[in-house]
């Protein structure tokens, strides 16, 4: 057998730079596998301004770089390949890339969550062409054009205040007849003049020739079915945990999340979850970067047996 | 070879050459643009039988419309001019090679 690490970490979001932190710093032998660039979600959103000690914000994608060059200072080494499958059933875990099988004594999967889809007819052929989980990123390309946000959180909230500066009409598409969102976004996109609220109300199809078209949407108290017209579609529905790479090898709730408490312990030993992947109240950098943390005090703890 | 600044001057000239073009649609400002350049530079780098250009979609807006490009980053791949792979979202190296060896 090859190398066998001490710890292997799946991720390089900030609770898998700050699990590498550390590690490295704590002269374990240690691998972070990243797919494509430090930061993870963090760095696809704008300015973050709720994480301490930056007292005018920092971008996500400079954070991340940040946190990536902190653990590398101490030796952390990233490998960048995506990992598609684990084997956690020996003592020594394996891990797999398209490239490569990589062996360790323990695991931290770090591996984070991204956009859930609706999963609904159109969707899929449509992406990026019309359908769009990213409003900060594709809403330029719909100035003067109309846009459906589809969700109800702050995230879809935020979504529709940002379009509805750059889009002629913006329609909010919820489930529920009132947002889950803060109270203060309600507050503004009343205010705006060309958010028009659809409430009680799913998307039940995208239609297209090609290009997105309309939406087929279904009223949940009457039944009844209508159809709005649009250029693009901006789904803001929540995240999905990245961990069918792991298939039956952890425990999963049913959606999806790493079953582990605080301790970051999943349901096998020397496994640990740290950050959004991980069941858990509230997924924020500053959560994110505690976990690192925990996990690697927990698996120090197992490597010492 | 380094990655070169597309505009419509030069896109003709480029998008003609021999070697297989990548073409990378990206703003200043969006995140999942700034996690793939630094991929598309190390490919530029490391594969000079490739040509590899970057666009940027708020100073070329002809061209971003001519590509269809509504979501960036959009990566393209052209052959002998024509456009043989067309993908929007940031992708891993590997993906992007395959791409361009497709």
């Amino acid at each position: 057998m090859e190398n066998i690490y001490d710890i292997i970490i799946i991720g390089g979001g900030p609770s898998g730079y700050t699990a590498a932190l550390y590690a490295s710093r704590a002269g374990l032998s240690i691998l972070l596998l990243e797919r494509m660039s430090a930061g993870g979600q963090m760095a696809l959103t704008g300015d973050i301004e709720n994480y301490p000690g930056f007292d005018e914000g920092i971008d996500g994608l400079t954070l991340g770089i940040k946190m990536q060059q902190g653990a590398e200072r101490f030796g952390t080494k990233t490998e960048y390949a995506e990992v598609t499958s684990v084997d956690f059933s020996k003592k020594i875990k394996e891990i797999k890339t398209d490239y490569a099988t990589y062996y360790a004594k323990t695991v931290i999967v770090s591996s984070g969550a991204n956009p859930r889809e609706l999963g609904v007819k159109g969707e899929e052929e449509l992406i990026s062409r019309g359908v769009h989980y990213c409003a900060h990123c594709d809403g330029r390309f719909y100035k003067n054009k109309t846009v459906v946000v589809v969700g109800g959180g702050n995230s879809a909230a935020q979504d529709a205040l940002y379009l509805s500066r750059l889009a002629q009409k913006v329609y909010l598409v919820h489930r529920r007849d009132e947002l889950r969102a803060t109270k203060i976004y309600f507050d503004q996109l009343s205010k705006a003049e060309n958010v028009e609220f659809v409430w009680n109300s799913v998307v039940e199809e995208f239609v297209s020739d090609g290009r997105l078209k309309a939406i087929k949407i279904k009223n949940l108290k009457t039944q009844e079915i209508s159809e709005i017209s649009c250029d693009g579609v901006f789904v803001s529905i929540g995240r999905k945990p990245a961990t069918e790479f792991l298939g039956d090898a952890v425990e999963l709730d049913n959606n999806g999340y790493i079953i582990a408490d605080e301790s970051t312990k999943t349901t096998v030993e020397g496994v640990y979850a740290a950050g959004d992947v991980r069941t858990k109240a509230l997924r924020q950098v500053v959560t994110a970067v505690a976990d690192g943390a925990v996990a690697v005090h927990y698996a120090e703890e197992y490597l010492r047996g | 070879m380094s990655v070169l600044s597309v505009n419509k001057n030069n896109f003709n000239e480029i998008i003609n050459s021999e070697k297989a073009v990548l073409l990378d649609f990206y703003a200043e400002w969006c995140g999942p643009c700034r996690m793939v350049s630094p991929i598309v530079e190390e490919i530029a780098n490391e594969n000079p039988q490739y040509i590899v250009g970057k666009i940027d979609v708020d100073a070329e807006e002809e061209l971003a419309l001519q590509f269809s490009v509504v979501s960036i980053p959009t990566l393209v791949v052209l052959k002998n001019g024509k456009v043989v792979n067309q993908v929007s979202g940031a992708r891993p190296k590997p993906q992007i090679l395959a791409m361009l060896e497709g």
